[in-house]
């Protein structure tokens, strides 16, 4: 920026990033042209200005819509419920949730996994499926990274907090103290610490790489002094050289390369939690990869929730256009499939094994004082997915947004049944008991979804929220991708 | 239209972008330091007593036992607190009128106990026993430091935890013969180490680090 | 622990501190004025608007007092840096020294607690003048080394804030003085008139020093009547009619083969049943290798004796004495009477023959609850079988004046509203409360013109007195009590009363008499002058060292040889009772509570927090009825109901029992109490409401009217209805003596143990101790006495009933209830118990999972929760397969009544909130023992570390010791065939394992339904 010798009047013309990755294969890149009855990525009749310009003036634009403000206010309004919720738990301590003997994880865990898994699509969007080629994914990954963050913010709430005595969180981490202690690394709870920390850390980085040149675009577009400073600062001094877009493209690949297994660590790491318990329904080999699946199926429901109206009210038809959303159908459909598996082989594990323990755990599922929570999983995670199989509701926004809604809050049930059915009638019947939430177990878990909304709105207004450059790349004639040998 | 940004910003933010990096560590490395120094563990900082009694005085230049006053030390958790009772054994006699030690005699006329301060102070939850030690050979100085040459008491040892593992963990490098315990002028021996090895043979010292050694 | 026990206790212990703290406590206006804010009923509405489910925790006494703490927690947030200093402490040495105390250092000292007015010896445990634990005297013949749970809470009852701590006239304070005047004006009118006015209301008095003062005042005012009330009273009036004298009875279990109880809960009842309970169960400890003794209990309502019985039959009140009569007939040979017809006839026959097969080895025993008709053919039948003087010994009567305290109370009741009396003395006891309802004591009272009340509370009936006088509690006073066989106890004070104005009754006693000024100390003393005669000061200093006075029968002047058994009465008539009122109509009984008793001990929140032993509630009694009559009248749990009962009504919540007898309803006593203190008022309702004298414990007739009110009651165990398992999950395992016999190995069988090398870790070798737990299922009778003793030796805080309804008790110990057989059929039900502390299993599954080391395996495979590490995720709980662990979810430990704090064991860390705690072994009692021996250069013992649950087991059902050690009692115990661990088939290796029942059915009988179909009701 600085040694510029004159500000561009013009939006720095990135070259071809795919040309950048191809010459550095040594590779003569050549066009390609779309397939003609496939849906486009993009709607006809756009070029690189068109898109940067309605892009960037998503956040550019001066008055901003009334129902931003609306929104927002309203998220932010919940997110203090958060904020009160929580001062008075550090006040209190953790009896005012409903946890008890024998119930002593529930909406604290619950919800930490919930959120972890939603947290899911973003990586996998941008990391997977960029090495896997697939552009679908340009339109959603910026948002869906955004979403990814700010879940896993979310997330972060709770396991820092459940503890009995939250200022003394820092013992989880292994440094040298007067103790002369370290922490226990046969814990999963440990190994949590590690995983979801390296995975908010990679994930902000991907996410933030990836802004840095949309950052430049917004800093030389936008009018306004103070803007400029701080996309500016944002931008880290961006000019859109060769160079600049030679280390940009290694760094975003080694991210993705980074990324891609924490995508799977994860939420295996957080499936480890109860499978490597003794509780009858946390016990399972099958968690690690049930989890995962689980995972992805709620991430890209979030994702749906979120694009099916972002695109409306931004008019994004052009950009997240019916392709899109019937792609992530299908991914719904398919991880929607895997979950349902791991329910049936749940309850055959618990016929098969011949274990009183476990047959008891799945009848007590299936019948006990919380049977309703299981039937509704099974009518939101199992039966909701079947309709994707109908092209009609993957292309229609209204079925889709149906569905991804029943899958988030089957994803909710989900937790819940394996946590508190699991936990409430487990060895001793001298022991079991029932776990009833309290309004501070609402109101945090209600606070984080403000806390999640304040953050998306913030980020819709000041951040464009489709990748302007990677859009670019799209835009026909640009169109390119290695000769298939 | 102007620069957005002066040309110093480049050297500023490749700066910042590393000095964070060694603030944190730095600031980290800060507490660990402070963690352990006296303002914390209080150790080396004498106390103000409501009267100056001297260590050095009583044990070094009068070579009074430890266990004249410390009567516990070899059967309870607590070495003991002499009663002012003790005090006035001799002092009913020698420096009977001494201005400084006019609390004691007070004391003693009202019946009303001497409020020291404590100098030793390990936290509640920390069960110490000073016979269990005391019988195994573990000397009152090694934890309590030279007092013969204390004017007014302070703590030697930080009392921190893994202060109190470094002998738990290697008792021989600091037990010495039982008859040894109560000198205050034993020095460790060039072999330490070998006649400690014996000496945790001989006392059937158990290097007892479980937990509940200390936390009940 | 004897050998530490001291002659004198140190009662000079310089208190001053105490007490100024003590005053301090009174004028907390600062918390009274924010507990007043937080009663506000603004305040409440607010709560109950704004927060639902928390409302209940912000009202609740401690949940309130938690609130206020806010700031305490405030402050230990601020404390999360590691950088911050302890705050200076000040060390505070002895002037003198008083001999004996060795700071750090417990000393013992023996005296007794008072059940129902008779002795059970103790020793207490005293940390600088501090009493802070209770444990049972093993020389003292109605303790052997017991204590029940109510003895246990009396350290509670010691420091009990709401302990009444001013001497008042009208609730006005007043110096003890002012009452002497107030006693010799009152004198000066009765005395010429010979006491005409005058009356005394004692509890029951065994005390000889009592006896004698109470002599000599009657003796000094002719006319004046002494009145005794026990609310909870024995049978000694009835055992007098029985016998044809008064008298007392003492039975030998220790030789009885064949045993048929009435209703005679005597495992957990009565001044001797620490005795009665260990005798009983010596018999059946090595089932196969020695023969085993047969119990057979009838009753109305589920007692500990008939859930541990044999055989057990319910049967309605109405119907008790016809089956006594119908046995009677049988065995005396006499034309047996038309007794009971089906399940009971059977009975009747077979009971009979096996009482006569083991004629003079048997024992026939009715309860204390159960009319003098029925008392009088269990000693009848005890003739006829020649067991008196074998399993039934008849002695001189060890109570001062042994008399039906009903009827001296309805006497005085009558007195007082024929406006007969003038000046009534009310020492200890609360008929304002306990008094059954067609007294109308309250109203008859009133027309006294002097009351005066000395009590440990400011209850019901010191409301209703002119003077009141706060009682010195018998652990800080001089007294003096007997046990069941006359046993004299000399019961020395442990500390100096911590209320200036507290006085025991013999020092208000005195002050009738022409010495007023008298020390309790000397009052006792010159009593037993007169009694030990020569050498005094020896025998008295050793009397005060065993606990006992030994080689002294009974007071001087009165007769103490054993009284000749009554000759034998003609064959029992065959005059059948009125015949039981026709199915269907509903009879009631009234009970003592099990844990709170007659109401004493209310406002002692250990034992109001102990769930009942076989309904498991806590902190609230309720109308008890049988599955099946519940069904009938489509009842369920916590539904409050109207009862009716001759005029008079009470409302209930409803609590179905399985094992009740069919159309009957039992209440407890003790509840509803207003004058209790700030724990016990308010919890559950006032059965004495419909309580007539005339028929004290049963009646029929009995009405119940549904409401549409519910009461949630909080109970410690199954918070909902009877729940079968898929399969058996052999937690109780019990077998028959013949099964045993046949096949021993079958215990183990029932489920398969994993190999010892199953596992990931490498396995580990305990070189030096291992300690392990085995408990006797054979031998516990579930009276939770284990439980109190581990809450009084470990700080374990009382949480409430909010919390306890929540599912949050603290209890590191609890004694699970499991029923066999079908709830619809109550002669099926049998209970089971099932202590269950911490398993300390080897492969833990709570180790692995802590994230920061907080519970760890020790070398000597002791599994340790270490407070000041655990941060509280609760994962080693969640991961427990056992759920032994226990969470402070909210600050329950109280850190402001000063009181309490004396109560706290110095030698065991107070947790605060937000860590996770669990049964340690009693790992302060192990590492003090190791100590000890290592400075006196040896090794620990066997038995010479007791557990406190061990040490107060009145059965010696737990055994705790080195398993390393094959010649230890728990290493036999482990080797027997009955040694099974529970949940095995995990792999965790519980150190602590059972010894499963055995039981010694007739076979003419059917069997008693084994745990096949466990469930859980």
């Amino acid at each position: 920026m600085a040694e510029h010798p004159e500000p561009p009047e013009r939006p720095a013309q990135p070259p071809l990033s795919a040309d950048v990755s191809a010459a550095m294969r040594g590779q003569q890149p050549t066009v390609h042209v779309p397939h003609p009855e496939m849906h486009a990525l993009l709607a006809p009749g756009h070029d690189f200005a068109t898109v940067t310009e309605k892009i960037s003036s998503l956040v550019l634009q001066k008055g901003t819509p009334l129902w931003w403000f609306l929104g927002f206010g309203l998220s932010f309004a919940v997110m203090n419920v958060l904020l009160v919720s929580i001062c008075y738990l550090l006040l209190k301590g953790i009896g005012i949730w409903g946890e008890n003997e024998p119930v002593g994880w529930a909406f604290d865990i619950l919800n930490f996994v919930w959120w972890i898994g939603i947290g899911h699509a973003g990586t996998l969007i941008s990391a997977i499926l960029l090495l896997l080629r697939q552009e679908w994914r340009t339109s959603i990954n910026r948002f869906a990274e955004a979403m990814t963050l700010f879940a896993v913010a979310c997330a972060g709430v709770y396991p820092a907090l459940h503890t009995g005595r939250p200022w003394l969180d820092y013992w989880l981490f292994p440094y040298p103290n007067t103790m002369g202690l370290w922490p226990n690394f046969r814990s999963p709870l440990i190994w949590d610490v590690f995983a979801v920390s390296t995975y908010a850390t990679v994930s902000a980085l991907f996410w933030f790489v990836g802004l840095i040149p949309d950052f430049a675009t917004l800093r030389d577009r936008t009018s306004n002094r103070f803007a400029q400073h701080i996309y500016g600062m944002l931008a880290m001094g961006w000019r859109g050289s060769a160079r600049h877009w030679h280390n940009y493209d290694t760094a975003y690949l080694l991210l993705a390369g980074l990324a891609t297994p924490l995508v799977i660590s994860v939420h295996t790491v957080v499936s480890f939690d109860f499978a490597v318990g003794i509780v009858p329904g946390w016990h399972a080999t099958i968690f690690p990869p049930y989890f995962v699946a689980g995972a992805i199926y709620a991430g890209f429901a979030m994702v749906l929730t979120l694009a099916i109206p972002l695109r409306k009210l931004y008019g994004l038809e052009d950009f997240i256009t019916t392709r899109h959303l019937e792609n992530m159908g299908k991914v719904m459909l398919a991880t929607g499939l895997i979950v349902a598996y791991g329910y049936m082989m749940e309850a055959f594990g618990g016929y098969y094994s011949g274990n009183q323990y476990e047959a008891f755990m799945i009848k007590n599922r299936m019948l006990g004082p919380y049977k309703n929570f299981y039937w509704a999983l099974i009518v939101c995670n199992v039966i909701s997915p079947q309709f994707l199989w109908i092209k009609n509701v993957r292309t229609s926004t209204v079925g889709l947004f149906i569905c991804a809604m029943f899958t988030n809050v089957g994803m909710w049930l989900e937790r819940f049944v394996i946590i508190v059915t699991s936990l409430h009638r487990d060895f001793l019947p001298s022991s079991w008991g029932m776990y009833h939430p309290t309004f501070w177990d609402w109101s945090t878990y209600i606070g984080t979804i403000g806390l999640f909304f304040t953050l998306f709105f913030l980020f819709v207004r000041f951040m464009p929220v489709i990748s302007i450059f990677e859009m670019r790349t799209i835009v026909p004639g640009a169109e390119v991708r290695e000769e298939q040998a | 239209m102007p620069q957005t940004f002066h040309r110093s910003t480049n050297t500023l933010s490749k700066v910042s972008i590393f000095g964070a990096l060694f603030l944190v560590l730095g600031s980290l490395f800060a507490i660990a330091e402070i963690n352990r120094s006296g303002y914390v563990t209080q150790a080396g900082i004498a106390r103000e007593q409501p009267v100056p009694f001297s260590h050095q005085h009583h044990v070094g230049g009068m070579g009074v036992d430890c266990r004249y006053c410390h009567t516990t030390v070899e059967t309870s958790a607590t070495a003991g607190l002499p009663p002012t009772k003790t005090c006035m054994n001799c002092h009913s006699q020698i420096w009977s009128q001494s201005p400084t030690l006019e609390p004691v005699r007070a004391s003693f006329r009202s019946g009303r106990s001497i409020e020291w301060t404590r100098v030793h102070d390990l936290p509640d939850f920390a069960y110490f026993n000073h016979s269990a030690h005391v019988s195994k050979g573990v000397g009152c100085t090694t934890c309590h430091g030279p007092v013969d040459r204390m004017p007014l008491m302070w703590q030697y040892s930080s009392l921190q935890m893994e202060w109190c593992l470094d002998c738990h963990r290697a008792p021989e490098r600091y037990v010495r013969p039982k008859e040894e315990v109560f000198s205050v002028s034993w020095q460790p021996p060039a072999d330490q180490l070998e006649q400690g090895r014996a000496l945790v043979q001989a006392y059937g010292i158990q290097t007892r680090t479980s937990c509940s050694t200390c936390h009940r | 622990m004897s050998e530490s026990r001291s002659e004198v206790p140190v009662v000079r212990v310089d208190l001053s501190g105490v007490r100024r703290r003590l005053d301090g406590t009174q004028g907390r206006t600062y918390w009274k004025s924010l507990e007043e804010l937080a009663q506000t009923p603004e305040f409440l509405e607010f709560l109950h608007r704004e927060f639902p489910s928390q409302a209940s925790e912000l009202t609740d006494p401690k949940g309130r007092r938690e609130f206020l703490t806010l700031m305490g927690a405030s402050l230990a947030l601020a404390g999360l840096t590691g950088c911050t200093k302890q705050p200076e402490e000040k060390i505070v040495p002895y002037v003198q020294a008083p001999e004996q105390v060795v700071p750090g250092k417990p000393l013992f000292f023996a005296t007794a607690v008072l059940d129902g007015g008779y002795a059970k010896g103790i020793l207490v445990e005293s940390h600088l003048g501090r009493p802070t634990k209770i444990e049972g005297n093993p020389d003292h013949p109605a303790s052997l080394g017991a204590t029940d749970a109510c003895g246990q809470a009396w350290v509670l009852g010691l420091y009990d804030p709401d302990r009444s701590q001013t001497l008042s006239y009208r609730g006005e304070i007043r110096a003890w003085s002012d009452f002497m005047a107030a006693m010799r004006d009152a004198l000066g009118v009765q005395r010429p008139r010979q006491g005409v006015g005058l009356r005394i209301l004692t509890e029951t008095v065994t005390s000889p020093t009592l006896a004698a003062q109470l002599r000599e005042l009657l003796a000094d005012l002719p006319a004046a009547k002494w009145h005794q009330w026990e609310p909870t009273g024995g049978a000694v009036a009835a055992v007098g009619q029985a016998i044809g004298h008064p008298g007392s009875v003492q039975y030998h279990f220790d030789r009885a083969e064949v045993i048929l109880s009435l209703e005679a809960d005597f495992v957990v009842d009565g001044p001797a049943s620490l005795r009665y309970a260990r005798e009983y169960t010596a018999r059946r400890k090595r089932p196969g290798e020695q023969p085993m003794n047969r119990l057979y209990a009838v009753e109305s309502t589920p007692t500990l004796t008939g859930a541990i019985a044999d055989h057990r039959l319910p049967l309605r009140p109405s119907e008790m004495e016809g089956f006594a009569r119908a046995v009677a007939g049988a065995v005396g040979g006499g034309a047996a009477s038309p007794g009971p017809e089906g399940v009971a006839a059977a009975w009747v026959t077979a009971v009979a023959k096996d009482l006569k097969a083991h004629a003079g080895r048997s024992l026939v025993m009715a309860g204390d609850y159960q009319p003098p008709a029925v008392h009088a053919l269990a000693h009848e039948i005890n003739q006829w079988l020649g067991n008196v003087g074998q399993t039934v010994v008849y002695g001189a009567p060890v109570e001062a004046q042994p008399v039906d305290t009903m009827a001296s109370l309805a006497e005085l009741a009558a007195d007082m509203k024929a406006g007969r009396v003038e000046v009534l003395l009310v020492l200890g006891s609360n008929p304002v409360y306990s008094a059954p309802a067609d007294l109308e004591f309250t109203s008859a009272m009133d027309r006294v013109k002097l009351r005066v009340h000395l009590g440990l509370y400011e209850d019901e009936t010191a409301v209703h007195s002119h003077w009141h006088i706060p009682q010195a509690h018998p652990l800080e006073a001089w007294s003096d009590a007997r046990a069941y066989d006359g046993t004299a106890t000399i019961m020395q004070p442990l500390i100096a009363p911590l209320y200036d104005s507290a006085r025991s009754a013999h020092e208000v006693l005195a002050a009738l008499s022409s010495r007023p000024d008298r020390k309790g100390h000397d009052i006792v003393k010159d009593f037993w002058r007169t009694q030990l005669g020569g050498d005094f000061e020896p025998r008295w200093r050793r009397s005060l060292h065993d606990g006992l006075v030994a080689g002294w029968t009974g007071t001087v002047g009165v007769a103490a040889a054993a009284v000749p058994a009554p000759a034998l009465a003609p064959p029992p008539t065959a005059a059948s009772p009125a015949r039981p009122p026709a199915a269907g109509a509903l009879e009631i009984l009234f009970r003592p509570d099990p844990t709170i008793q007659d109401g004493r001990y209310s406002n002692l929140g250990w034992l109001q927090e102990l769930p009942k032993p076989i309904t498991k509630l806590t902190w609230d009694n309720a109308a008890l009825i049988s599955p099946a009559t519940a069904q009938r009248l489509g009842l369920e749990n916590s539904q409050v109901v109207e009862l009716r009962y001759r005029g008079r009504t009470v409302k209930a919540p409803v609590w179905t029992l399985p094992g009740q007898a069919d159309d009957t309803v039992t209440v407890h006593l003790g509840y509803g109490r207003t004058g209790a203190g700030r724990v016990g008022n308010g919890a559950g309702f006032d059965a004495n409401l419909i309580r007539t004298s005339d028929a004290p414990w049963s009646g029929a007739g009995l009405e119940l009217a549904k409401t549409s009110e519910t009461r949630a009651l909080a109970c410690a165990q199954d918070h909902w209805s009877i729940d079968q398992n898929a399969e058996p999950r052999h937690l109780i395992r019990s077998v028959t003596v013949d099964e045993y016999a046949k096949e021993p190995e079958a215990i183990k069988e029932q489920a398969e143990d994993p190999p010892r090398d199953l596992t990931l870790y490498p396995s580990v070798k305990y070189a030096g101790h291992a300690w392990g737990m085995s408990i006797d299922l054979n031998s516990c009778v579930g009276c939770s006495a284990c439980v109190v003793a581990c809450v009084a030796e470990n700080n374990i805080p009382v949480v409430g009933r909010e919390q306890v309804a929540k599912g949050r008790e603290m209890h590191w110990i609890r004694v699970d209830r499991y029923f066999s057989g079908r709830p619809e059929h109550s002669e099926t039900i049998r209970a089971h118990f099932q202590p269950l502390p911490c398993m300390h299993c080897e492969n833990a599954p709570c180790e692995q999972v802590c994230p920061v080391a907080a519970t760890v395996h020790s070398d000597e495979g002791l599994n340790e929760q270490v407070y000041n590490r655990c941060i509280g995720t609760r994962y080693c709980s969640n991961n427990c397969p056992y759920k032994v662990r226990r969470f402070n979810f909210l600050l329950y430990q109280d850190w402001n009544t000063e009181s309490l704090k004396l109560q706290r064991n110095p030698d065991v860390s107070v947790r605060s909130r937000g860590v996770m705690e669990k049964c340690t072994y009693c790992v302060q009692r192990i590492e003090q023992a190791r100590i000890t021996a290592h400075n006196e250069g040896r090794g620990i013992r066997d038995g010479e570390i007791q557990t406190a649950c061990q040490s107060v087991c009145p059965t010696q059902a737990i055994v705790f010791g080195d398993v390393n050690d094959p010649a230890s009692a728990v290493s036999r115990l482990k080797a027997e065939h009955r040694d099974y661990a529970l949940v095995g088939e995990l792999n965790t290796r519980p150190r602590t394992t059972y010894l499963a029942e055995v039981k010694n059915p007739n076979p003419e009988l059917a069997g008693p339904a084994g745990p096949g179909s466990e469930h859980h009701g």
